[in-house]
C-alpha cells in the first residue's frame, strides 16, 4: 500500500509543525494559569499599622501630587488645643499662623469647636502625603491621623511604584470590594 | 502582703493599659454643644465590571482591525482605528492595564503561588497572542496604544540600513528575558517602570519618563515604531506567533506581479523581496550552512545560560530584600553607616539580622535558578536569528515577513494589483 504524503512540501512541513510548537504553550498556559486567577480586581491600600510616616509616599507615586492623602479618624481624635500633628514642636502661639502650622501647604484646617476642643480637618486637595502630620500625630497624640491610597487618583498601576519603595511593606494589594484600610470606623459614602 | 499584691495588679493593669491604648494618649473628648462627628468621605475605586468592558473593546478592536487589513485593506481605517485606541486604551484608560505589562502578571501567577492573577490581566494577555496565531499582528496595527501614538506620529519614513535593524532588534529580547526573570521573582515590573509613552498619556509622570517618551517620539517621526521594534518585549512574543499565522495580510490582493514598486514602501524593512531574479545558490553550500548554524544554537543556549548563571547575583540586587541585605551586612562587617530609608526603618522594626539575611537566601537562590534558563532562553534566541538570516528561501512574490510586519497597511497603496481592484488607477 502507498502512503500519501500528507504536506505538499518541506517548507509546509514546517509551517505546521512550528504552528503547533507556538500554539501549545499558549494554550498550556491558558489552562494552567486558569485555575490561578481571580474574578475580583485588586487594588493598592496602605496598611496604617503597618505604616512608619518614612515621607516615600510623597515622592515615589507616579503621579505629583502623590495619589496618597492623608486621613482623619476624628473618632479617635482628642481635639487638643496643643496639637502635634498640627503645629511644629516648640512653638510659641497655638493659632493658625503659617509659621506654627506643621503643613507644609496648609491642607489641615482647624477650627474652634468649643472650649478646649478644636476640631481639624484635611483639604485633600492641598495635601501631598508627605505624612508630616501623620508622624507628629502618632509621635505625640492620639494617632487619629493616617494615610490612606486615594481611589479618585490612584491609577491602579499594575505594580505600585511606591509599595517597591515602601521600607515597611505597608502597601499591598486589596481586594476593590474593601478599598480602604481606616484606622477606626468611619462610614463609606453610599 | 495584700498591699503589695494589690500593688503589683496595679502595675500590671497600668501597664496593659499603657501596651494596649498606646495610641490613645489623649482621652475621647465629651462635647456639651451637640457637635457631631463629620462623616468621611472616600472615593471608590474604578468599578471591577468596567474592567471587563475594556476586554470586550479589546476583542472589537482586534476584530475590526483584523477586517480592516485583511478583507477591507484601507490603510485610512487603521488610521481611525488607531485613533480610536490612542482616546481609548491611552488617553481614556491611561496605559493599564495593557497587554505589554501583562507578561509581568503572567510570569508572577506562575512562579508565586501567593499571588492572584486578575483574569482581566490573563485575558489581557492571551488574546492579542491568540489573534496573532490567526492573523498575525493586528494587535500592533490598531489595539496598542503604544503603537498607534508611534503610528500616528510616524510621518517621514526613514530606513535604516538591515544590519542596525537586526542589531537593535536583539534588545526586546534581552528585555523580555530580564522582565520575566524580575517579574517571577517578584522584584520588579520593569515594563511598566520603564514605560515611555504613560506619562504622556496621563500628562503626569516623572521627568525623566517624559523625556525619554518625547525622545522616542521625536525618533519615531523618522524612524518609525522605535518602541515596537527595538524595545517592546511583548512584540517578541506576538513576532514568534504572527510567524506561523494562518491567514496573514499580503501585499498584493491577488498574484503579484513583481514590479518592485512596494520594495522601499515598508518603513519596517518587512517586506521580502522575491527571488525571481537572483542566481540560485547552489544546495550543497546552502545545506552546510544550515548545518553549521544549526550546531551553533545549542552551543549559543549552553553559552547563554552559563554566563547569566554566573551573574545571577549581581542580578539579584534589583529585588529590593537584597539590596537592604548588602547594606546591612556592609554597616555590620565593614562599619559603613547604613543610611537608607530602608535601612533605618529595618532597624526601627527589630527584625533580626538572621530573618533578614535568610529572605536574602531564598530571593538569591530563586535567582540562581531563574537567571540560568533567560540566558539559555537568549542564547537560543541569537541561534534561532543567526540561523533564519542564513537561509535563503526562495519565493515568487513580494511578501510582508510574517514576525515583522505590523499589518499597518502602508504597502498597500504602492501595489498596482490593490489599486486596480479599489478602481484607484
Amino acid at each position: 500500500m502507498k502512503r500519501e504524503n500528507k504536506y505538499q512540501t518541506r517548507r509546509d512541513f514546517v509551517r505546521k509543525a512550528g504552528k503547533v510548537m507556538v500554539a501549545l504553550p499558549l494554550a498550556y498556559l491558558g489552562v494552567d494559569l486558569i485555575s490561578k486567577t481571580t474574578a475580583a480586581e485588586y487594588v493598592w491600600q496602605i496598611d496604617p499599622l503597618k505604616c512608619t510616616q518614612c515621607g516615600q509616599c510623597e515622592t515615589n507615586c507616579v503621579l505629583t501630587p502623590s495619589a496618597v492623602k492623608v486621613m482623619h479618624s476624628f473618632e479617635m481624635c482628642g481635639y487638643c488645643d496643643l496639637c502635634s500633628g498640627f503645629l511644629r514642636q516648640g512653638v510659641k502661639d497655638l493659632d493658625t499662623g503659617a509659621e506654627v502650622q506643621l503643613c507644609p501647604t496648609g491642607a489641615i484646617k482647624r477650627t474652634f469647636v468649643e472650649e478646649p476642643y478644636f476640631e481639624y480637618t484635611i483639604d485633600e486637595d492641598l495635601c501631598t502625603g508627605c505624612a508630616k502630620c501623620v508622624k507628629g500625630c502618632a509621635d505625640f497624640g492620639n494617632g487619629s491621623l493616617y494615610l490612606q491610597i486615594n481611589h479618585d487618583l490612584c491609577k491602579n498601576c499594575n505594580q505600585c511604584s511606591i509599595a517597591i519603595a515602601c521600607p515597611s511593606s505597608a502597601i499591598s494589594r486589596v481586594p476593590a470590594s474593601n478599598p480602604y484600610i481606616p484606622k477606626s470606623g468611619y462610614k463609606m459614602e453610599e | 502582703m495584700d498591699k503589695k499584691l494589690a500593688y503589683i495588679i496595679l502595675i500590671i493593669l497600668l501597664a496593659y493599659n499603657t501596651v494596649l491604648r498606646s495610641q490613645q494618649r489623649f482621652p475621647k473628648p465629651e462635647f456639651e454643644s451637640g457637635y457631631i462627628y463629620p462623616e468621611y468621605q472616600v472615593t471608590e475605586p474604578r468599578n471591577p465590571v468596567l474592567e471587563y468592558i475594556d476586554v470586550f473593546v479589546l476583542i472589537m478592536v482586534l476584530g475590526i482591525t483584523t477586517y480592516i487589513t485583511l478583507k477591507k485593506r484601507s490603510r485610512k481605517y487603521v488610521i481611525w482605528i488607531s485613533v480610536f485606541t490612542l482616546a481609548y486604551f491611552g488617553f481614556y484608560r491611561q496605559g493599564c492595564i495593557c497587554p505589554i505589562g501583562a507578561i509581568q502578571n503572567v510570569s508572577l501567577a506562575l512562579f508565586n503561588e501567593s499571588y492572584a492573577l486578575p483574569l482581566t490581566a490573563l485575558l489581557f494577555f492571551l488574546i492579542p497572542l491568540v489573534f496573532a496565531l490567526l492573523y498575525g499582528r493586528q494587535f500592533c496595527a490598531g489595539a496598542c496604544p503604544l503603537g498607534a501614538i508611534q503610528e500616528l506620529t510616524g510621518i517621514y519614513p526613514v530606513k535604516i540600513p538591515k544590519s542596525i535593524e537586526v542589531l537593535l532588534s536583539s534588545v526586546p529580547y534581552i528585555y523580555l528575558a530580564l522582565a520575566i526573570l524580575f517579574a517571577a521573582t517578584d522584584s520588579h515590573f520593569i515594563i511598566c517602570k520603564y514605560d515611555p509613552f504613560v506619562g504622556i498619556f496621563r500628562l503626569n509622570a516623572p521627568v525623566t519618563m517624559v523625556v525619554f517618551g518625547c525622545l522616542l517620539l521625536l525618533a519615531g517621526l523618522f524612524v518609525n515604531r522605535p518602541y515596537c521594534r527595538f524595545l517592546c518585549p511583548y512584540g517578541v512574543l506576538l513576532g514568534w506567533l504572527s510567524r506561523f499565522s494562518g491567514k496573514h495580510v499580503t501585499i498584493t490582493p491577488e498574484e503579484c506581479i513583481n514590479c518592485k514598486l512596494c520594495k522601499d514602501s515598508c518603513p519596517y524593512n518587512a517586506i521580502l523581496p522575491s527571488t525571481i531574479d537572483e542566481p540560485k545558490e547552489r544546495k550543497v553550500t546552502s545545506r552546510s550552512r544550515f548545518i553549521a548554524f544549526l550546531a551553533f544554537i545549542p552551543i549559543f543556549t549552553v553559552a547563554g545560560s552559563i554566563i547569566t548563571g554566573y551573574f545571577s547575583d549581581d542580578l539579584a540586587i534589583v529585588h529590593r530584600d537584597v539590596r537592604l541585605a548588602n547594606e546591612i551586612r556592609a554597616e555590620e562587617l565593614k562599619g559603613i553607616p547604613a543610611t537608607s530609608q530602608q535601612a533605618v526603618t529595618f532597624r526601627e522594626s527589630g527584625e533580626t539580622l538572621a530573618v533578614l539575611f535568610e529572605k536574602e537566601e531564598t530571593i538569591k537562590s530563586r535567582y540562581n535558578r531563574g537567571a540560568p534558563w533567560a540566558g539559555a532562553f537568549l542564547g537560543f534566541s541569537l541561534g534561532i536569528g543567526l540561523l533564519s538570516l542564513s537561509i535563503r528561501t526562495e519565493r515568487k512574490d513580494y511578501l510582508p515577513h510574517k514576525g515583522k510586519c505590523f499589518s499597518c497597511a502602508r504597502c498597500f497603496e504602492y501595489c498596482p494589483v490593490h489599486l486596480d481592484k479599489t478602481k484607484k488607477l
